[in-house]
């Protein structure tokens, strides 16, 4: 019976490497067959990807309600922004600058009010949001050019002299480091920090109990998160060579939010469908722009009601995206 | 038999002195003193509000008393969180079991390994030989723990979907994870069946006997506290009324009246 069971997981195994190889041909192909416009909104995919992933650390691993999330966003594309243009940074160079402000920033913000337990911290954070947005308006120090926001943003160069200016180019340049947050992150899942995590999640006190240092994990996870929408906006800043205050308001962290309830908290292909739904649906739904709100508020609800846990929940001790990742790892080596 | 001064021969593991804790105006715990000896199975018995869980949660981090000293091997804990609790080898479940719920039995018991390794976000994403080496015993460990506890068939289960007495032996095997030389365990018995608890008893004793551990428990189970405890401490309304072996402690007239009420309550009652 065992035995059994066995052979039928290594035929899924199997099977899910194939499709894992099939998707990974359609990425590759698709920039060839597409036209730049439908390029450019695979890009944008590919930032919603990034961002969901971010907050994916915070409110699916760890389980804080962070409704701010944009403003770690914000701060990593006006980083790039504004050293870009005053200083004439390159602007991967800013790349790693700008994770590591919107790291710091959420550090310095976050300390004093981790403590918080959920509604409280979700009111907080949309608080932290809005501010920073409110401050990009108002034009501190004459940086961030108010209202207008910052012009005149390089595109990335490698060196050799090569320009990375045309769609496909930002399209792969973006899914590498989608690839490569995704691989990271499946390890950071399967391991001490991971579990840790999500032992908080779970439970806080239990975790205090069997010695997890609750609050530093907890800002490691903002840290992180930060981090990571740092480099989105990064790649935002670059991409459409401008940024202002309003690519960054709360509705964007609201999407952030939708992305990994959608796709399902904690689950990192659920993260990647969530985002496909919110880059893809205005899209598909243009003919009916004036729905586009009522359609996409019915499906939430939907979703709430009949799907609590996403569309990609994640497994636990049975096989998972992550389990396949690290089975098919293991049979390389 | 015990004899009853057998343990005075026996170190002191873990002592409170003048355990103080009060919560607005109740004081729930008042410069109470326990003494623990190594190697002894203690009981901390007494009726229901009588302050047995609040000196659990000062001894374990999850208050902090306003006032007294808590001693582990010798070194003042009062006051420190729980992780560095755990970190110096007091490991505790709770009265109402307290399970990562959507996380497997296995993960569930990795999680007492976590103090024992020390692996960062950097290890962990490119998986250095250390970070290697530290899952590795994490997972035996727990394995091995999994095995003890017999739920070695659903190790793979999520703790949610596992039977209550399972789950209460997996909590155990969680504390005994983080490989603890004080294990702490809030009314391991309750919501046991007669035929569980029988069970419960026979691990607990096999484990003092084969391992360098000491247990502290809360107790309603008399059974269970009569037979398996060196020592027997009582509490009432947040002191200390008695303690002793199970048998002076059982015969004792105030712990008689603290749990019965004296003939005076039951006139007053009527």
């Amino acid at each position: 019976m065992e035995k059994k069971a066995q052979t039928g997981l290594i035929k899924f195994f199997g099977s899910g490497q194939n499709a894992l190889l099939i998707i990974f041909g359609i990425f590759i192909m698709y920039p060839f067959l597409a036209s730049n416009y439908f390029i450019d909104i695979a890009f944008f995919f590919g930032i919603y990807a990034l961002l969901g992933l971010s907050l994916n650390i915070v409110l699916g691993e760890v389980g804080l309600f962070d409704l701010g999330h944009a403003g770690f966003y914000a701060i990593g594309a006006y980083t790039t922004a504004i050293l870009n243009t005053k200083f004439g940074i390159p602007i991967l160079v800013l790349l790693p600058v700008s994770a590591l402000a919107a790291a710091l920033f959420a550090y310095i913000v976050c300390s004093p009010v981790i403590h918080l337990q959920g509604d409280y911290l979700l009111i907080v954070t949309m608080g932290m949001g809005e501010i920073i947005r409110l401050a990009l308006i108002n034009n501190p120090f004459d940086l961030t050019g108010g209202p207008n926001g910052v012009f005149g943003i390089d595109f990335p160069s490698l060196p050799g002299g090569i320009v990375i200016d045309s769609s496909i180019e930002f399209y792969f340049l973006i899914w590498i480091i989608v690839g490569l947050s995704i691989l990271g992150l499946i390890r950071l899942q399967n391991s001490r920090v991971g579990r840790a995590w999500n032992y908080i999640r779970e439970d806080e006190i239990a975790a205090g109990a069997s010695g997890i240092n609750v609050k530093n994990y907890k800002l490691l996870a903002f840290v992180l998160g930060a981090a990571l929408a740092g480099v989105a906006g990064n790649l935002y800043a670059t991409k459409l060579m401008c940024v202002s205050p309003e690519s960054f308001t709360f509705w964007e962290s609201c999407l952030m939010f939708c992305i990994v309830l959608i796709g399902g908290m904690g689950s990192i292909p659920g993260v990647i469908i969530g985002a496909a739904f919110i880059s893809l649906f205005p899209e598909i739904f243009r003919p009916f722009a004036m729905y586009r709100m009522l359609i996409f508020g019915s499906a939430m609800m939907l979703m709430m009601m009949f799907r609590p846990g996403g569309a990609w929940p994640r497994k636990r001790g049975g096989p998972s995206f992550t389990s396949l990742l690290s089975r098919a790892r293991r049979n390389d080596a | 038999m015990p004899e009853p001064n057998n343990q005075k021969n026996k170190p002191i593991i873990l002592e409170t002195r003048k355990l103080t804790k009060i919560f607005g105006g109740l004081t729930a715990v008042s410069a109470f003193d326990l003494a623990v000896h190594e190697g002894e199975i203690s009981s901390l018995i007494g009726p229901n509000g009588a302050g047995k869980t609040t000196v659990f949660n000062a001894v374990t981090g999850i208050y902090r008393p306003e006032g007294g000293q808590i001693i582990f091997n010798g070194e003042e804990i009062t006051g420190k969180k729980p992780h560095q609790i755990v970190a110096k080898g007091i490991a505790r479940t709770f009265q109402n079991i307290r399970l990562f719920s959507t996380m497997t039995c296995l993960e569930n018991i990795m999680a007492g390994q976590h103090c024992r390794a020390s692996a960062g976000v950097w290890g962990s994403i490119f998986r250095t030989a250390r970070q290697k080496n530290e899952e590795k015993r994490a997972l035996e460990i727990a394995e091995s723990r999994v095995r003890q506890v017999r739920l070695w068939e659903i190790r793979n289960d999520l703790a949610k979907n596992i039977a209550y007495g399972s789950q209460r032996m997996l909590e155990i095997a969680r504390a005994l994870a983080s490989e603890p030389t004080l294990l702490v365990l809030d009314e391991p018995s309750s919501g046991l069946n007669p035929r569980e608890t029988e069970d419960l008893m026979v691990f607990l004793k096999d484990l003092i006997r084969q391992e360098n551990v000491t247990i502290l428990l809360i107790e309603h189970d008399m059974n269970m506290v009569m037979g398996i405890s060196d020592w027997v401490t009582v509490m009432d309304g947040g002191q200390k009324i008695a303690e002793g072996t199970p048998d002076e402690v059982y015969n004792n007239p105030r712990v008689i009246e603290a749990y019965l009420g004296t003939d005076d309550d039951d006139e007053e009652e009527i």
